[in-house]
């Protein structure tokens, strides 16, 4: 073993390591990242030190070998939508440019504590859609057989199927009686921060600086190349800059220039107080909007629809609030009684088909990650992955080749919904 | 134990004639009106109430209000069990029933407590270090048995069976609180002609004034919060009791939830058990007052530790003190006069410890008072008794240590002002160092604080600070307020010097009570890199539980601050989001449950069809009839039978759902060539045509028929599920891009009844409906004819020749008031020529063999070369989505184009959403070349068919094609044909 | 957030839809050189952070188009009019 090897092993978890700690007092724990301050200069900075932009370090250091890499954060290190989401991950999508990404994304949930070294509490227990009419029915079973056929694992489950998953939903709903439901067995929920954390440590390990409370606040170009980035700790050089700021990516791509098909929204999502198991699952209302699942701690973790205007204030207004409550009356009404005891929001790049962006911009070292809409949180291992072979090798990632920026010119549009050129609709 | 033993002989706001029976844990107890279940459980000498998240350590009741960690149960049972309600903000009533959470299998032992033991493998963030192998073990072992450790108590069994109102609210003032700083702001705004709004979360006015022996004028205060009420109520100033406003949104929106009927044990008949509040104010003053902080020890968790202002809100206001022998420790002058409350009540206070370095004149004369040894500059060091306070052991200066057998510890480490409303719009409090606390930044617009919300401790302070809240309020509002005599009171000390926690202590100290967060949990966060306040909460938990850090998050700060060597306004805390207090979905879902979740629309032959027997389906907001069932018919038989009826004899469907606009102006006709591909100004008058609408980028939007009715005028349809978001369209091209065009548009779906008459004998019946003098010969009215006409002597109707079905048929429409009688006429008059109505299904199989494109179609991804209408796109014209519709993307030869799709074998049935590959092909995504939209069997046929989207599919005609449904394990073999199955040259419409 | 319609008064979200951007302008020219600016004016947005002037429908009032200047940080609403300017005057 080299000395950078023996560093990495003597800071490996496990259970021996936790009960070693324990004894001595715990005590000798190890800072997760170091806090360096800026080099002069990088082969590629990461700007945005939220989910995407963390993996994005991680895979360059372990996939292509680069690691002098710094990843800046302008407050603290996953402190946007890595820690906002509703921690759902899946791959139930219907489009054959979606597919096989998000799909490459499951899989690499699926390997990721190994890969890590950190529990993200990764948690197959199963994505269910519901639905209430035939043409939901059909329009699942389009999707399902799509991901079939894409080899991902999908069942098209009848109410009793349903019934065996989620005993307590109003089946025989007054207005919208449950029929069905598609069932993604492998999708689940990962614990959101730990995501950040396990990528930053390991990122941090392979020698990537992480920097936070470091605003870029402008991006250096000459002659149609980028050279570095402004930012709170000085300039930082780079051959390559990679924007990796969804929520804010308009307002971060301004400085280089670019106008780009997004439009930021606002979120909101909701937390119940603990309660003793009740839901397994991840499940979704097919006549409103309610998703729901519930988290280790015990909470039911909820959302619904975006606020539906722009806004970068990452909080939202009661009429979602009560729209989301109206679902989720509607799907349980077992939940009735209990009460939320936290609303906050997240900042989503939704573009103009509802499906994301990794690829080059028209300034040369400048490279970009966004777009995500709600899909941001599931996709991190993907985008990181992908993100980190188009900053390596300079051509978009197979699973990724759909998520061009000159798509929307062309009309060769990834519309999941069919809703068309109107972000909030997505 | 005798009933209420800790039941103070007199004093308090409780009505002592009026005994309360109640049960916790199945043992019935007593208490009096006026008491909340935590006072109660304490006049019965209960302190162990609860069980903590992740040690199951025994906990009792730290509080008196909503701020309360530790004292949770299950109130009621059954349908109506409310899991984690505090024992602190239940009102009391006959009949209660609560019960502890959170431990098994009693409250007394609980197996879980061994969790303690294991505390240093515990730590915080533990579980991110291991459970990582083998890797599916996560979900089969460690996950549930995690997931079954955690949680508190448990959801209902069955349904909300209580019902919740909402009430839209608008007020010049609405002031937040009823303390002596509330009731001031009300007073004075009010008096200055304001119509204010008074929103209080306790039952009874009045704050910390209800708590405390204060005077106001000379008087007890209690008599001025008395004045103040029925002064108020002279006034415009409407008073919600039990009303938390919980969140503040844009534009002044204040969303508040009023507990009407949660005191008693059943609502009353018709009665909502609470009301969601929208109240939209002007000028809104939070004077929500402060919330006392613990301090930081070794076992401060123990039953009988408890918050000095909490202690004194036991003793003054409900008659109960939760303890015979107390201790107060303390690092303020204030908190000492709990001191002084227990001994005028016969309470042994064994013990005042003082935190400060510096010994305080002031609480040297409180102890000379209460007869209490004062310890200066000195700390508890331990606490002993697991299940209670048995005796704590005082550190002196000098190393001495004094163990002092006690049952009640009476802690204060000062007080945080209550300013999470001020920060919902995104406002960040700032550090005060004179009080040692986080006082309100930044105001949205509107808002204001007064008193301790605004970190003005003393009374007469509060006072001061709500009568100007109050004048300013209403002059903001307009109102010129008058001078008004101002209340007298004195401000009792609020010097702060918080000592945070005692670092010499024993035990585990905690700082966040519900989630079991400690100092050693934040100091390994600390040494592991989560040093700002939200990596500190996430890592941790601290602040997650149901309380929100009300009680732990500052003093979290400050531990942080000490061991990374920061001070506490430095290190700062996290953001407080709504729900101030947790709020139930019920009542924020409102009567939006069952039936009336979404409102429902009825077509107009909705009544009608129910006297059939119709089987309904929820297309959209809409009711439809589906089919209409005879005895000892399957459902496919009536669709089966309605279909042939239709296509041999006759049928009538209920067609009013389809969207219908008016269109009007000398510009219609060009109007209309913009919004439609295909052109309209050419249209004759008298004549329909099909219009098919693009979205701007393109793809198609929609489409429908629209029918000329006059030069300038234009009936246009939509379809069911589009209308209102074509309505939208029309009126955005209208107002937005040519608001120099002469149209207008009215939406007239709700004022039309339109029922489609099909069939080769839809001209027979209709005859008999048509007034004499309108020819409706296939001469006189062909084919896409349309007029306006009378039917049954003199009721003004609109005739239109649509053909959905492929048959002779007609679409009528009258006013919608006679859709009804039209129905029934209809029925009448067809019933010599067979008629029979038939529902949507039916009109589904009718437009599947006639291959025309709807819903599985028109699905927002394809473009009209893909459905085929490529020739409407007119090149003489611009119109919406005309340049991007013509991207070579869009036109794409190799997209997936529009086909009909015959099984091979006649018995097999195509399942839509089947994927289509090449017949000899894997089923894979690389050979995914399109999908099936829609299926019926076709009874004109003999056997099922469908539509789909296909690669080249016009190009293939007479190939066949694998539908393959691998959710379903089913696999077709399909015969590519063209979309129209039936009378492909469309001969029977023109009859 | 509330909406003070020029013609209905201050009313509350609910009524309200949101379509975006109200400074993109629909092209003029069917050439096959005003393609930049048909994708421009389809799909790409400024999508500032601070003022906003942005088209909002009375759906549930009056259904007039308006143009609404807003703060996208702070929701707080500048100046509300007609988007048909017309209308207004």
């Amino acid at each position: 073993m080299n000395p950078y090897e023996r560093r990495i092993a003597s800071m490996r978890y496990s259970l021996a390591s936790l009960l070693a700690n324990a004894v001595t007092g715990n005590c000798n724990w190890q800072p997760v990242w170091r806090e360096p301050e800026p080099k002069p200069a990088y082969d590629v900075v990461i700007v945005g030190g939220g989910g995407h932009g963390l993996a994005t370090a991680h895979y360059l250091a372990k996939e292509h070998g680069i690691t002098n890499v710094a990843v800046l954060e302008k407050s603290y290190l996953g402190s946007g939508n890595v820690g906002r989401n509703t921690t759902i991950v899946r791959s139930n999508y219907l489009l054959p440019g979606n597919l096989p990404f998000y799909e490459w994304s499951m899989k690499l949930w699926e390997g990721l504590e190994q890969d890590l070294n950190y529990n993200a509490m990764v948690s197959q227990r199963g994505v269910l859609n519901v639905f209430h009419s035939d043409p939901q029915r059909d329009a699942y079973a389009r999707r399902g057989n799509a991901m079939r056929l894409h080899g991902v694992d999908a069942e098209l489950l009848d109410r009793d199927g349903v019934r065996k998953l989620v005993p307590f939903v109003d089946f025989d709903n007054a207005r919208f009686p449950v029929r069905g439901g598609l069932f993604q067995a492998r999708g689940g929920t990962v614990r959101h921060d730990a995501v950040a954390w396990g990528y930053a440590r390991a990122a941090d390990r392979r020698g990537v600086d992480i920097i936070q409370n470091c605003e870029v606040t402008g991006i250096r170009i000459e002659n149609g190349r980028v050279l570095g980035v402004e930012t709170a700790k000085g300039f930082v050089g780079a051959n390559k800059v990679a924007l990796s700021v969804a929520g804010s990516s308009s307002r971060v791509g301004a400085l280089a220039g670019l106008r780009l098909p997004i439009e930021s929204h606002s979120v909101q999502a909701f937390v119940t107080e603990s309660i003793k198991p009740l839901i397994d699952v991840v499940m979704t209302f097919g006549a409103g909007h309610f998703y729901v699942s519930q988290s280790d701690k015990g909470g039911l973790v909820f959302g619904g629809d975006i606020e539906g205007y722009n806004s970068y204030a990452q909080r939202g207004n009661m009429p979602v609030i009560e729209d989301v409550a109206e679902g989720g009356m509607a799907l349980m009404p077992v939940i009735g009684r209990l009460r939320i005891v936290r609303s906050w929001g997240g900042l989503l790049d939704m573009t103009m088909d509802g499906s994301p962006i990794i690829d080059k911009t028209p300034v040369e070292g400048l490279y970009f990650n966004g777009g995500w809409c709600y899909g941001g949180f599931k996709a991190t291992p993907a985008a990181g992955w992908c993100f980190a072979h188009l900053l390596a090798r300079d051509e978009p990632h197979p699973y990724a080749a759909a998520y061009r920026l000159d798509r929307f010119a062309h009309g060769a549009v990834i519309d999941e919904k069919g809703m068309g050129a109107q972000p909030n609709l997505h | 134990m005798t009933s209420q033993s800790n039941r103070l002989r007199d004093g308090g706001l409780i009505d002592r004639a009026k005994t309360v029976r109640f049960s916790f844990d199945g043992e019935t107890l007593t208490g009096y009106q006026g008491d909340t279940l935590a006072s109660a459980l304490l006049a019965n000498g209960k302190k162990l109430v609860g069980r903590s998240f992740k040690y199951h350590r025994p906990r009792g009741i730290l509080t008196a209000g909503s701020e309360e960690p530790n004292a949770l149960v299950e109130l009621r049972t059954g349908a109506r069990r409310e899991p984690n309600t505090r024992a602190t903000t239940i009102e009391l009533y006959d009949g209660l029933e609560a019960a502890s959470q959170n431990r098994w299998p009693s409250l007394k032992f609980d197996v879980m407590a061994v969790n303690q033991l294991f505390a240093p493998i515990f730590g915080a963030g533990f579980y991110y270090k291991t459970f990582m192998w083998p890797a599916s073990f996560w979900e089969k072992v460690y996950e549930p048995a995690i997931r079954r450790a955690a949680g508190l108590g448990r959801a209902a069994s069955a349904p909300d069976p209580d019902h919740y109102d909402k009430a839209h609210a608008f007020c010049d003032v609405l002031v937040i609180g009823s303390g002596p700083a509330g009731l001031a702001t009300a007073l004075e705004a009010a008096r200055a002609g304001a119509r204010v709004i008074l929103a209080e979360e306790d039952f009874r006015l009045g704050g910390r004034l209800l708590a405390e022996r204060y005077e106001i004028d000379g008087k007890p205060a209690l008599d001025w919060v008395r004045a103040a009420e029925e002064e108020l109520a002279s006034l415009d100033c409407r008073i919600l009791r039990r009303t938390t406003v919980f969140g503040v949104y844009d534009g002044g929106t204040y969303a508040a939830i009023e507990r009407v009927n949660d005191h008693v044990k059943l609502p009353p008949a018709h009665e909502p058990r609470q009301r969601l509040w929208k109240i939209v104010a002007r000028q809104a003053v939070v004077a929500a007052g402060a919330i006392e902080r613990p301090i930081v020890f070794g076992d401060n968790d123990r039953p009988g530790i408890m918050l000095a202002g909490a202690v004194r809100t036991y003793v003054n206001r409900y008659g109960v003190t939760p303890g015979r022998r107390a201790v107060v420790f303390t690092d303020n002058d204030d908190a000492f006069q709990t001191a002084v409350d227990l001994a005028d009540h016969g309470v042994e206070v064994v013990a005042m410890v003082d935190a400060r370095a510096m010994p305080s004149v002031k609480a040297k004369e409180i102890a000379a008072k209460a007869k209490a040894p004062y310890f200066a500059n000195s700390v508890v060091q331990r606490v002993r008794g697991r299940q209670a306070v048995k005796s704590v052991d005082i550190a002196a200066p000098n190393g001495e240590v004094h163990r002092i057998d006690c049952d009640l510890l009476a802690m204060s480490g000062g007080w945080n002002p209550t300013l999470h409303l001020t920060t919902h719009l995104n406002g960040k409090p700032v550090w005060n160092a004179d009080l040692s606390a986080l006082v309100p930044g930044a105001l949205p617009p509107g808002m204001s604080v007064a008193g301790a919300s605004a970190g003005q401790f003393g009374l007469a302070a509060c006072l001061a600070s709500g009568r100007l809240a109050g004048t300013e309020a209403a002059k903001a509002c307009g109102f010129k307020p008058k001078r008004h005599k101002a209340p007298k009171a004195a401000d009792e000390s609020t010097e702060a010097s918080p000592v945070w926690q005692v670092e010499t202590s024993r035990g585990k100290a905690f700082v966040d009570f519900q989630n079991d967060v400690t100092i050693s949990d934040i100091k390994l966060a600390a040494r592991e890199g989560f040093r700002v306040p939200e990596h500190l909460k996430r890592y941790t938990t601290l602040g997650m539980a149901t309380d929100q850090g009300k009680t732990g998050n500052l003093n979290g700060a400050a531990v942080l601050a000490n061991v990374t060597g920061r001070y506490v306004g430095a290190v700062g805390t996290t953001t407080f989001r709504p729900p101030f207090t947790p709020v139930a979905i019920s009542a924020l879902a409102g009567h939006h449950r069952g039936p009336d979740f979404r409102p429902a629309r009825l077509a107009p032959s909705h009544k009608w069809a129910e006297e059939q027997g119709a089987v309904f389906v929820e297309t959209g907001p809409w009711l439809r009839a589906l089919y209409y069932p005879r005895a000892g018919e399957s459902p496919q038989d009536s669709v089966n039978r309605e279909v042939a009826n239709v296509r041999t004899q006759v049928g009538v469907c209920d067609v009013s759902t389809l969207g219908k606009i008016e269109v009007q102006g000398t510009d219609a006709g060009v109007f209309l060539d913009r919004v439609y591909a295909n052109t309209f100004s050419t249209l004759p008058v008298g004549k329909a045509r099909y219009g098919l609408m693009l979205r701007e980028d393109g793809f198609v939007m929609d489409d429908g028929t629209t029918a000329r009715l006059a030069e300038d005028r234009y009936f246009m349809t939509t379809t069911t599920a589009n209308a209102v978001k074509v309505m939208q369209h029309l009126e955005f091209c209208q107002q937005v891009l040519w608001p120099e065009l002469d149209v207008q548009l009215v939406s007239v779906t709700e004022q039309w009844a339109q029922y489609a008459v099909a069939g080769p004998r839809a001209r027979d019946v209709l005859q008999r409906l048509v007034d004499p003098g309108h020819d409706i010969s296939n001469e006189a009215f062909p084919y896409l004819a349309c007029g306006e006409i009378n039917v049954c002597g003199g009721v003004p109707a609109r005739l239109y020749r649509l053909s959905f079905s492929g048959e002779l048929a007609y679409e009528i429409g009258v006013p919608a008031r006679y859709g009804d009688a039209l129905i029934r006429a209809i029925m009448m008059e067809g019933a010599a020529f067979g008629i029979q109505p038939y529902g949507t299904e039916a009109l589904g199989v009718l437009r599947i063999e006639k291959g025309h494109p709807a819903g599985g179609e028109l699905n927002g991804q394809t473009t009209a070369h893909d459905l085929g209408f490529g020739k409407l796109l007119s090149a003489k014209k611009d119109f919406i989505g005309r340049f991007m519709a013509a991207r070579p993307v869009l036109a794409d030869a190799n997209r997936e184009k529009f086909v009909g799709l015959r099984p091979l074998d006649r018995e097999a049935r195509i399942r839509a959403g089947a994927h289509l590959v090449p017949k000899d092909a894997e089923a894979t995504a690389k050979n995914d070349q399109g999908y099936v939209t829609s299926i019926a069997y076709s009874p004109s046929l003999g056997h099922w068919l469908a539509l789909g989207m296909l690669a080249r599919g016009p190009e293939r005609h007479g190939e066949v094609v694998r539908a393959v449904d691998p959710l379903r394990g089913e696999e077709v073999l399909a015969e590519v044909v063209p979309p129209c199955f039936v009378d492909p040259e469309g001969e029977r419409l023109r009859v | 957030m509330r909406i003070k319609c020029p013609y209905c008064g201050e009313r509350a979200l609910e009524e309200f839809t949101y379509r975006g951007d109200a400074t993109v302008k629909r092209p003029r020219s069917l050439e096959s050189d005003a393609a930049e600016a048909w994708t421009d004016y389809v799909y790409f947005r400024h999508n500032p952070a601070g003022l906003h002037r942005e088209h909002w429908y009375h759906g549930a009032g009056c259904h007039a188009w308006l143009t609404v200047t807003r703060d996208t940080r702070t929701h707080e609403i500048v100046a509300v009019e007609f988007a048909d300017k017309r209308e207004g005057t």
